[in-house]
């Protein structure tokens, strides 16, 4: 377990090293204005301000946000990047009950799977840049905390991966499991409690993991849509700056990157938290 | 007060329509308490559809059925027979002690009741080492005694199982039948028991049930009267391979024209 988790981080640092890599590579090789194919751009700038060296990318973390301000410009993302992370987590919570209730309900009423299920498809074909404000209003309405609506669309996304793979988890207990609780004369909640839920958990943890992602990526736009000041907004507001300070865009992509990440992990912890006592042909991977 | 009592049964699927089955037809069978009876016969001949009737899984198209006095619906709510099958059908996230407790926590029974139940069980199918463990860190053998424990838990008087030993190699599965043996008899528990084995049926039981398929019927009934006590030398006693020889026979002479499928004659 250990040996392999060493390996993966090992793996994990050589990707890194590897995306470095080849970016220095095409800055040194490519056409500094960029390059056409048959009229169209096809090969991006290799400019300073287009691409900028990935060391000074890395030595921006330490230099300050505002000129004259001591504190290095990482803490502040740091700052954004939880701020972030704490409303795309209430999103993913949020959507992964609301999601886990759907599938239930549709489990439970074949009508109700059958009314609600096109309507659940339909609403992931809604831009969320262009919901982001409606809800803000809405939420403005109501005179809740900011925060609480750019959550609220994280969850938005969120739901529906959680949904989709419980509905199919709840169906995937065996017939003959199916049997003995009937044998038992269980009713349909203690056969839910008891075996179909259980028997959904290893569907449920795949859909966890990209509801986890969509929440992320849900808060980050709906902060830029809606000016809330997480690190999707901090990359806006930096990547205005791109003439005279090209590398500070990237302090901000490289916190959402780690957020990402760690919002990530987290589910992987909950993975091997509840599948700990499972056969290891069922557990994932 | 008998434990099973099968009156003129029927059982049709899609009765009516382009695909219909006679399953069952015309079934009388009684079983009185503490009797090991198996059904056997070649596939299709309905003995797993007779055993689902039993547990009311599925109703009967006609005729009736009583399980211990009651109805069998009302048999099942009271959780008055227990279940095995060929798959052991253990819960892979539960430890083997909380698998026994399962039909304990849907009859509502308290943790510390449920849980000196289980230890009970697992101490009678010799696994109390293995409360703790896992499922799938058993063997097959093992998953399967687990299984018993399981449909003995509430202590019911019926015990019933479909090819449970099916899967299992044949040193295994002649371990398993003896322990079957000691283990109902303990719990002075009546059986029905489904199986392809003519060994394993003429071994285990007082009577063997011999069917038929298309429709399904019972042709013979062979009464095995090899005595109380069986054990390891009742394998190789002259009366049990004359009992063997019935039980064939009975089946051969059933299937006259229909052609012999799915018995094993180990």
């Amino acid at each position: 377990m250990t040996g392999r988790a060493a390996r993966r981080a090992f793996l994990f640092v050589v990707a890194l090293v590897l995306v470095a890599t080849l970016w220095e590579l095409y800055k040194a090789i490519g056409p500094d204005d960029g390059g056409e194919l048959f009229g169209f751009p096809v090969l991006p700038r290799t400019g300073e301000r287009a691409m900028p060296h990935t060391w000074e990318m890395v030595s921006r973390l330490t230099d300050p946000e505002v000129r004259g301000d001591p504190t290095p410009i990482w803490q502040a993302v740091l700052g954004y990047a939880w701020y972030t992370f704490r409303m795309a987590l209430g999103g993913l919570i949020f959507g992964a009950v609301f999601g886990t209730f759907l599938a239930v309900i549709m489990a439970r009423f074949r009508v109700v799977e059958r009314g609600l299920l096109p309507y659940v498809i339909i609403s992931q074909t809604v831009p969320l840049i262009a919901l982001a404000p409606q809800v803000a209003a809405l939420g403005g309405n109501w005179d809740l905390p900011r925060w609480t609506w750019v959550s609220a669309l994280g969850a938005f996304l969120a739901f529906f991966p959680v949904a989709v793979a419980t509905l199919r988890g709840l169906s995937a207990a065996p017939a003959a499991s199916l049997e003995l609780m009937d044998s038992y004369a269980a009713g349909w909640w203690t056969t839910l409690v008891k075996l179909r839920f259980p028997a959904a958990v290893p569907h449920i943890i795949p859909g966890l993991k990209l509801a986890a992602t969509a929440s992320v990526v849900g808060v980050i736009v709906s902060e830029i849509s809606t000016g809330v000041r997480g690190v999707g907004f901090a990359a806006l507001t930096y990547g205005q700056r791109a003439t005279s300070d090209p590398e500070m865009v990237y302090t901000a992509v490289f916190g959402a990157a780690v957020l990402g990440l760690c919002m990530f992990g987290l589910v992987v912890g909950l993975e091997t938290l509840v599948m700990r006592n499972r056969p290891r042909e069922l557990a994932g991977e | 007060m008998r434990a099973v009592t099968i009156e003129s049964v029927t059982m049709t699927f899609n009765s009516d329509g382009p695909n219909e089955v006679v399953a069952l037809s015309d079934i009388d069978l009684a079983i009185e308490p503490g009797e090991f009876v198996a059904l056997i016969g070649p596939s299709g001949c309905g003995k797993s559809t007779l055993l689902r009737l039993i547990a009311n899984l599925i109703s009967p198209t006609g005729g009736s059925i009583e399980v211990n006095g009651k109805s069998p619906e009302q048999a099942r709510r009271d959780q008055d027979y227990g279940m095995a099958f060929q798959q052991s059908g253990l819960f892979e996230w539960r430890t083997v002690q909380k698998n026994v407790e399962l039909p304990l926590e849907v009859k509502g029974w308290s943790k510390r009741d449920r849980a000196s139940r289980a230890t009970e069980m697992l101490e009678l199918v010799k696994l109390e080492d293995f409360a703790e463990h896992m499922p799938w860190q058993l063997s097959g053998g093992m998953q399967q005694r687990v299984a018993i424990a399981r449909a003995l838990a509430s202590h019911p008087p019926l015990l019933l199982m479909d090819e449970p030993f099916g899967a299992l190699d044949e040193m295994t599965r002649e371990h398993m039948q003896a322990e079957l043996l000691r283990i109902c008899a303990a719990a002075e528990t009546t059986v029905v028991f489904v199986t392809h084995s003519i060994p394993e049926a003429v071994y285990l039981s007082d009577r063997v049930v011999v069917m038929t398929p298309r429709p399904g019927r019972i042709t013979t009934v062979v009464d095995v009267d090899l005595g109380g006590g069986r054990d390891e030398d009742t394998r190789e006693d002259q009366r049990f391979f004359e009992k063997i020889t019935e039980v064939r026979e009975a089946l051969r002479g059933a299937e006259l024209g229909v052609g012999a499928r799915g018995i094993e004659d180990r």
